[in-house]
């Protein structure tokens, strides 16, 4: 227990510094010792006025919101992970990021203005677009009280594309808002600024503050529904509390930077590799995991083309694809008897 | 305090299928009742509806008078807990990990564990024999330590009635009598109810104080290895002929199968 907890000191003290890396990283490159001094002494004569210009109007936003929606989708993968008791769970694969985009296209398109409960029609829509795809992946996916890979990754692809279809058809009614939809899709931090991180931080913050305290009511669902009801867990709530957290916070995450995919299905997986199995610390430790592959991702889709950029969502797929390959290959057994 | 679980006039299946018809049958506490049947039968069936996993078409369980339908669930949990035949392990949790979880009941699912939990988990552990790989991850165990691994998990929870579909499966010989000799011992020190079911007929009889034969969805008879041993009433259960020795040592009736042609050469020369 007490060597877990340092590793999550570690992992953030990672994330940390990885964190300072990249606001040097880019265009005009400034070392992280540098980077240091500018965040502790902003005011300080000696440093140039362009580079503290860069850091903190620039780039620590979107450092910032890397990490945050690094930390989401890592936590909603473990979340998803444990509800559905498969490891190849992950917001992008059972379609809640795409729920999450068809819902926030459609906010976008209609123009919806306002708000509710603090949160702008963007974010409501993409929430309500998510925990539908989710809930209609587990009640058709779900056969009897399993929920087999196979089917798990066919609903998702189903009811992604389904939605994937709505977001067209709306792109297609819609093409004097194209290129607005398009750029946001593709998942990119360019252009996002405070309020975005403003509105999206509680969101993010408070899904995974959720996630978190049904750590232990995961765990005992590994056992099977049955073993999990005799040790007094009532099913209905944890299932509700999960795939309402898990979505929000992917639905925070799309309605602030688009479509990311497979963050949440790797942060999972390397975070119980240093944790264990415990979801109290697997949880945690995805978030850090995923903020900090985010965070690297996103240094990647900054410097690989400089001066221009690539949206980031690309280089998440150039990593995850045959990560998600590599574990559908290790449990190729399972599909013979499914 | 004068602890029972009680099926009245029981009546579930599932859909359409009957499985269980007006059973009536009350466990005690500081007993071992032992449910005997062929496969089929409805012992399972009868366990999980003890445990409430199963709401009957008629009639109730009662536990000390009061009807489990009643209860909340981690009331229900704090006192009865049921280890399924089966059970599933998709996260590499560590055995101890996996035995605290038994602790939910009491402390439920968002405090830390106390002390008091973790010395709980040491004595279900060591009376399993798992102290020593507690660190071990459940998804690495064989079928024998994993089932040990659950049993140990029920003790943890400390409840008043243990039901135990199958507890010996997979086990080999020392961890069958181990595990046999330890609920026994449990139900006598801390007057527990015990209800398991059993394939072995010979261990039920040294180690059930009252035996349950069911067959063809109802109870047929009910008592002590003495009393339903006979040969008429295995027959009757298991459709196979039979005859009753004694034990050498203990002089407890033992099943002895015959071959189901009485006429034909004995089954090897």
């Amino acid at each position: 227990m007490k060597f877990s907890s340092a590793t999550l000191v570690t992992l953030a003290l990672i994330l940390a510094a990885s964190m300072v890396i990249s606001l040097g990283v880019g265009a005009v490159s400034i070392a992280p010792a540098r980077v240091v001094q500018i965040l502790l002494h902003p005011g300080d004569p000696s440093l140039e006025a362009t580079e503290t210009t860069i850091v903190w109007n620039l780039r620590l936003v979107r450092v910032l919101l890397a990490a945050l929606i690094g930390a989401a989708l890592g936590s909603a993968g473990a979340g998803f992970q444990g509800l559905f008791r498969n490891p190849l769970a992950d917001p992008f694969v059972i379609g809640a990021s795409t729920g999450a985009a068809a819902g926030a296209t459609l906010a976008i398109v209609l123009g919806l203005s306002g708000t509710l409960i603090g949160l702008d029609p963007v974010s409501l829509c993409a929430l309500a677009g998510a925990v539908a795809t989710v809930a209609a992946v587990y009640v058709i996916a779900s056969i009897g009280n399993e929920t087999p890979t196979l089917s798990l990754l066919l609903t998702g692809v189903a009811v992604s594309s389904l939605m994937g279809a709505i977001v067209s058809l709306m792109m297609f009614l819609h093409d004097e808002k194209l290129v607005t939809i398009f750029g946001w899709l593709m998942g990119s931090f360019s252009g996002r600024g405070w309020a975005t991180l403003r509105s999206a931080a509680p969101l993010i913050l408070a899904a995974i503050g959720m996630l978190w305290l049904t750590a232990r009511s995961l765990d005992a669902l590994t056992f099977g529904e049955e073993s999990a009801t005799s040790l007094g867990l009532r099913l209905t709530r944890v299932r509700g509390t999960v795939v309402v957290a898990a979505s929000l916070a992917t639905a925070a995450a799309v309605a602030a930077a688009g479509v990311i995919g497979f963050i949440g299905l790797i942060a999972p997986h390397i975070a119980r590799r240093f944790v264990g199995a415990q979801h109290a610390l697997v949880i945690p430790a995805s978030a850090l995991t995923g903020a900090l592959l985010l965070v690297l991702a996103d240094d990647v889709a900054r410097s690989v083309a400089a001066p221009s950029e690539l949206p980031v969502g690309i280089i998440t797929a150039l990593l995850g694809c045959p990560f998600f390959l590599f574990l559908l290959v290790k449990r190729r057994r399972e599909f013979g008897t499914g | 305090m004068n602890r029972s679980l009680e099926a009245r006039d029981l009546t579930c299946g599932y859909g359409n299928r009957q499985v269980l018809d007006s059973l009536s049958l009350a466990a005690r506490a500081g007993e071992v009742l032992v449910l005997l049947g062929a496969n089929g039968a409805g012992k399972t069936t009868l366990l999980r509806a003890l445990a409430r996993q199963l709401r009957p078409a008629r009639g109730c369980v009662l536990l000390e008078e009061q009807d489990i339908q009643r209860l909340s669930p981690p009331e229900l949990a704090r006192r009865v807990s049921l280890t399924p035949q089966s059970e599933r392990r998709d996260w590499p949790l560590t055995i101890e990990q996996a035995v605290l979880l038994g602790r939910a009941p009491h402390r439920g699912w968002l405090l830390p564990y106390t002390p008091a939990d973790r010395e709980r988990v040491e004595l279900a552990l060591n009376s399993t024999g798992l102290s020593d790989m507690r660190e071990r991850l459940i998804t690495e165990l064989s079928g024998g330590e994993w089932r040990r691994t659950i049993l140990a998990r029920a003790l943890a929870q400390e409840a008043e009635v243990l039901l135990l579909d199958e507890p010996t499966a997979g086990l080999d010989l020392k961890y069958q009598v181990d595990v046999l000799r330890l609920v026994r011992r449990l139900a006598i020190e801390q007057q527990l109810v015990v209800v398991l079911t059993l394939h072995d007929l010979n261990q039920a009889s040294l180690y059930g104080d009252r035996i349950a034969l069911l067959a063809r969805h109802r109870l047929i008879a009910l008592g002590t290895a003495e009393e339903v041993f006979t040969a008429e009433l295995i027959q009757q259960t298991y459709g196979v002929p039979v005859t009753i020795v004694r034990h050498p040592v203990y002089s407890t009736p033992l099943v002895v199968p015959l071959d189901a042609d009485a006429n034909a050469a004995p089954p090897k020369p």
